[in-house]
């Protein structure tokens, strides 16, 4: 069958793979910028440069430290995560009472000096980080390395468990309702401003873990997350932000679709996914799981 | 603004001390300098008008700047025609896809327009990274200069070049003057502040914002096109993500909303880069610090800030020396 049309399966299921990979790591970003911006009503520009700050932990903790793999895993995302919570304190703080737009500035800005100083510090070149569990199985139709299928279901893992996290516990339930209501859930006792800083550290965990998680995948540089911020912005506006679940499935469905391109028409790998959003804003612009506000 | 502070004959003294010095320019800076700043305020109040009056921030203007100057190289080095031709051919060509990307954008309001043109701004720089006529990485080079207006205007001389490019220049920004205070220009404004009842008015916003959009499109087109006559060549930086944010950086650090903000804030940001070529990936540090100083303490920018001192001093004189101390 596939002869027919081609395509040798190895490409094809390599390719799918790879997809799947991007669209995890797609899943996890956009689910992060969602649930900042649920809270914060700040689009975090400074994601990408998070996600690279937690790959370069993980590199930095190994080479100095020599920490392994699985425990940069949690810390590495911690100390990120206390970095974003500094940041949220010192600056984002006085600037929810301005225009959405402000947020955005600040925030990009701030992604201009975090990359700028690792770029200083550390080149541009790359670094690499050594694969936490070499080897693969063989599938039959193709090779499956271990760790990839590993980023996968981790990937899956963490989406799901912040689904759970926001969508069925207590400290998420009040989550969502400072969303809707703040000035309401501070009447009733809940401190709304620990809320959100608490929210910014979470969102900037989570990319800092995605960001560890594709340290031994990808090299370890300054401008890694420089380019993936803005597929992950496409992913938003065609996902909507209105949902956790819509982040995940656009998330993986996106990179899944990237995945098919490279093997049909490669040259437009790189831009289907912009395509795709200029499609949703002419069919359904709320984005296919966005409601309009 | 501050020329509506300042007393007649304040103002004539003014614009005639700018007239001399523009003019005196070249024969007091490297004229390149200039020439490339020029372009940049072009770009910036391109930006400005679309931000300022009609409140769409657009993330993404990198397209229109840099594409023109694709286009201009285009056409004058491989169609070998006349640098006029190229100009236009820039305009046009920023201003159709300001058309078509300014249709999608304008369909979400906001920070998602600001994501939305962002992510465009990427879909045509991958494309200009694969298209062969662009040249990839290396970029159009050795777009060679030729005379103006069919022999007339030589443009060897970096000094004449000066001239037709502050002309140009002055076009733009005079256009641009003239859209503002248009009724297009007040309906825009209407809108900006609120759209809903500029709606029920029976002013279409969509169309109007979508003009706006077009309009500044192709006046970034015109200032990318200009550059490449200027410098020569156009490349993948004109392009990036980089020039959407650093077009934004003048807009700000100049002062959004004031027409004559965005001229200033690209000379400090192009006088800046000019200082600190040297200094590699700090130029961007230096950029990024730029931007967090002016969003938490000088969100009016330079001219609005200026401006603002300018009121309170006039309005209060008395009370200046314990001010001043």
């Amino acid at each position: 069958m596939f002869e027919l049309i081609g395509i040798p399966p190895q490409a094809l299921f390599g390719q799918l793979l790879l997809g799947l990979i991007n669209g995890a790591f797609y899943a996890m970003l956009s689910l992060g910028l969602a649930v900042i911006f649920g809270m914060l009503n700040v689009i975090n520009f400074t994601h990408g440069a998070q996600y690279m700050m937690g790959a370069f932990a993980a590199w930095l903790l190994l080479g100095i430290l020599d920490v392994p793999f699985w425990a940069s895993l949690v810390l590495a995302p911690i100390l990120v995560g206390l970095f974003g919570v500094v940041l949220e304190r010192v600056m984002l703080k006085r600037i929810y009472h301005l225009d959405h737009l402000y947020g955005f500035l600040l925030t990009f800005g701030l992604a201009l000096v975090i990359e700028g100083l690792f770029q200083w510090k550390w080149g541009s070149s790359g670094a690499p980080y050594p694969n936490p569990i070499p080897g693969g199985y063989n599938l039959g139709f193709m090779f499956m390395p271990t760790y990839r299928a590993f980023v996968v279901v981790a990937a899956l893992v963490i989406c799901l468990a912040t689904w759970y996290g926001i969508e069925r516990t207590k400290l998420g339930a009040y989550l969502r309702a400072a969303t809707e209501n703040p000035t309401l859930v501070r009447a009733f006792g809940i401190n709304v401003p620990r809320l959100i800083t608490l929210t910014y550290g979470l969102g900037v965990g989570l990319a800092a873990l995605a960001g560890v998680l594709a340290a031994p995948i990808q090299q370890v540089s300054a401008l890694m997350g420089t380019n993936l911020v803005l597929v992950v912005f496409a992913v938003v506006v065609i996902g909507g932000m209105g949902s956790i679940m819509g982040s995940i499935v656009t998330g993986f469905g996106l990179g899944l679709i990237e995945g098919l391109t490279k093997v049909f028409y490669p040259p437009a790998s790189n831009t289907v996914i912009f395509v795709v959003m200029a499609l949703v804003l002419l069919i359904k612009p709320a984005g296919l799981f966005g409601q309009t506000k | 603004m501050v020329g509506q502070m300042m007393t007649p004959s304040q103002r004539m003294i003014a614009a005639a001390a700018v007239a001399v010095l523009a003019l005196a320019a070249p024969w007091l800076a490297y004229p390149v300098f200039l020439m490339t700043a020029l372009c940049f305020a072009l770009f910036a109040c391109a930006f400005n008008l679309l931000l300022g009056y009609a409140g769409l921030m657009s993330f993404g203007h990198a397209m229109f700047f840099g594409m023109a100057g694709y286009f201009y190289g285009h056409v004058v080095k491989a169609w070998d025609m006349p640098p006029e031709l190229g100009l236009l051919a820039g305009v046009a060509g920023a201003a159709l896809l300001g058309l078509v990307t300014g249709a999608l954008a304008i369909r979400r309001q906001g920070i998602y327009f600001a994501m939305i043109t962002l992510a465009f701004a990427q879909m045509v720089y991958f494309f200009c990274i694969q298209a062969p006529f662009t040249h990839g990485e290396d970029g159009l080079q050795g777009i060679v200069r030729k005379p103006l207006l069919g022999g007339l205007i030589p443009t060897k001389d970096d000094r004449v070049l000066y001239y037709v490019v502050l002309a140009i220049f002055l076009f733009g920004y005079g256009a641009i003057y003239r859209f503002i205070h248009s009724p297009f220009g007040q309906v825009l404004k209407a809108i900006r502040d609120n759209e809903q009842r500029a709606q029920s008015l029976g002013y279409e916003a969509d169309r109007y914002k979508l003009l706006a959009f077009v309009l500044s499109a192709a006046l970034a087109g015109l200032a990318g096109a200009t550059k490449a006559m200027v410098l020569q060549f156009a490349t993948l930086t004109d392009v990036s993500a980089a020039m959407s944010g650093e077009v934004v950086l003048m807009a700000l650090v100049g002062g959004l909303g004031t027409i004559i903000g965005p001229v200033i804030g690209a000379f400090i940001i192009i006088t800046m880069q000019n200082y600190l070529a040297a200094t590699g990936e700090f130029v961007l540090v230096i950029q990024g610090v730029i931007f967090v100083v002016i969003v938490m303490a000088f969100r009016k920018g330079v001219v609005g800030e200026f401006s603002e001192w300018w009121k309170a001093r006039r309005s209060a004189p008395q009370a200046r020396p314990t001010a001043a101390d």
